[in-house]
């Protein structure tokens, strides 16, 4: 099997260039690749596309974020198509203020739009969103007497993402509700960069376990703290 | 005539006995959470997480909380034993594949053509759909579990929604602190009233359409 290298965080925002379309991983920042986010931020570009489930968590109060919130903070985005801001005021402040554009999209064709682009589809067809705001100027289509509205793929230039343990070839395994949209992200950007806790050999995966296969993978780079081939948990 | 007093816990107690053993279920956010607290001990529900998971459990003791282990609210949960975790593709075939019983969640309005508003306030309070229209267009049932009036006292149950819809033609039942509804054919049935609160009151501080059930009776938790 081909190793993937394994590079570190600043080396990854290198390859993201400015105004990229890029999916990031996580939910309310549970899953989401912070070391990658936090080299991105001090890497100084912005103008970028954000595709992610939400734009995380900021307590303005506590001055607590989450995820892609400091990037929100930073104004890194010219646009955001995400299923959710209600957990940081900053993204609505933005938006209301014409800072910031804003793309909501149900998150259930949020996840499909993003598989579709990674495997191979011209779109899908789903009820939700049917007769509201979501349906406009969009195709509706009937199909055995049901609406649908057609839904189009969402590629992305780079994904960050998050996984719990890559093996050198790049196969990825997730832990719990972390996996969320890492998986899918990993199939529809023309690079792909995990985060990872922890790296081990080629062959230490059972291969029935491994939740992104190897070639969706380009480059590796290992969180903060955890030494290449540490615990074996 | 009855004062009104905001009582979720009765919402919540009413909910809880829709629920079978075997039934795969979705609590939102805020008060549809609370529905969890009073499922009868011999009923065993397998809840949904949008977030990726089957077989949601009780919030982990302190100390015990896992960073990769949340419910939809970014909160610490835990998971039951024999419960599972799944990417949001999944989680979302399972939700729009009609595989979830009931889904239950909050409302800004309902009215009663069954239509649901949610989401967004315009120009004031835009939190996002997240997967709320997925689980209301998907799920088999769709329970709306609201206080029956808003801070300002009006009614959250309307003739037709104002605000925009989540969903078109979805809900089926309506439970608020008043009583028991049934969207049907375009009105809300009472099926059972609350407290002190009886059909001619609900009917008069209510700004829809309400038919009273021919079996409609007070409950009691």
């Amino acid at each position: 099997m081909v190793e993937k290298s394994i590079i570190r965080a600043d080396e990854a925002a290198a390859m993201v260039r400015d105004g990229a379309v890029v999916h990031v991983g996580g939910f309310l920042g549970c899953g989401s690749p912070d070391m990658l986010l936090a080299a991105l931020l001090a890497s100084g570009k912005s103008n970028f596309t954000l595709v992610c489930n939400d734009t995380a968590i900021y307590d303005p109060k506590s001055g607590r974020t989450t995820g892609v919130a400091p990037l929100i903070l930073g104004r890194r985005f010219r646009k955001v198509i995400v299923s959710h801001i209600g957990t940081n005021p900053e993204t609505q402040r933005q938006m209301h203020a014409g800072e910031l554009e804003v793309e909501l999209v149900p998150q259930g064709t949020l996840a499909e739009r993003i598989r579709a682009a990674g495997f191979g589809l011209g779109g899908i067809l789903t009820p939700t969103g049917v007769g509201t705001e979501v349906e406009q100027g969009k195709q509706v289509l009937e199909v055995e007497g049901r609406r649908f509205l057609l839904e189009l793929p969402l590629p992305g230039d780079v994904a960050l993402i998050k996984a719990r343990k890559a093996d050198r070839a790049g196969n990825l395994v997730y832990s719990k509700t972390a996996r969320n949209f890492n998986p899918l992200m990993a199939t529809a950007c023309s690079l792909v960069i995990a985060e990872v806790e922890e790296i081990v050999p080629i062959g230490a995966l059972d291969p029935d376990q491994i939740h992104t296969p190897s070639i969706f993978v380009d480059y590796l780079v290992l969180s903060d703290g955890r030494p290449e081939g540490g615990s074996h948990a | 005539m009855p004062e009104y007093v905001e009582n979720k816990e009765i919402i919540a107690r009413h909910i809880a006995r829709f629920f079978r053993t075997g039934h795969v279920v979705n609590l939102g956010i805020g008060l549809p959470t609370l529905v969890g607290n009073y499922v009868p001990p011999d009923v065993t529900v397998i809840l949904q997480s949008e977030n990726g998971l089957l077989g949601l459990g009780p919030a982990p003791a302190p100390g015990e909380e896992d960073k990769d282990l949340t419910n939809a609210g970014a909160q610490p949960v835990t998971l039951l034993p024999g419960g599972c975790f799944f990417d949001s593709a999944t989680s979302f075939g399972i939700i729009r594949g009609g595989h979830v019983d009931f889904t239950v969640l909050g409302v800004l309005e309902v009215d009663q053509e069954g239509n649901l508003a949610n989401y967004k306030i315009p120009g004031k309070m835009v939190p996002g759909m997240g997967g709320a229209m997925d689980l209301v267009a998907g799920s088999r049932h769709v329970i709306a579990a609201t206080t029956h009036f808003e801070k300002s006292g009006a009614s959250k149950l309307k003739r037709r929604c104002t605000l925009p819809l989540t969903a078109m033609h979805e809900v089926d039942y309506v439970v608020t602190d008043l009583g028991f509804f049934e969207v049907k054919e375009g009105r809300f049935v009472l099926n059972e009233y609350f407290d002190a609160y009886d059909p001619a009151w609900i009917i008069e501080h209510t700004d829809a359409d309400i038919v009273v059930a021919p079996d409609c009776h007070r409950w009691e938790p």
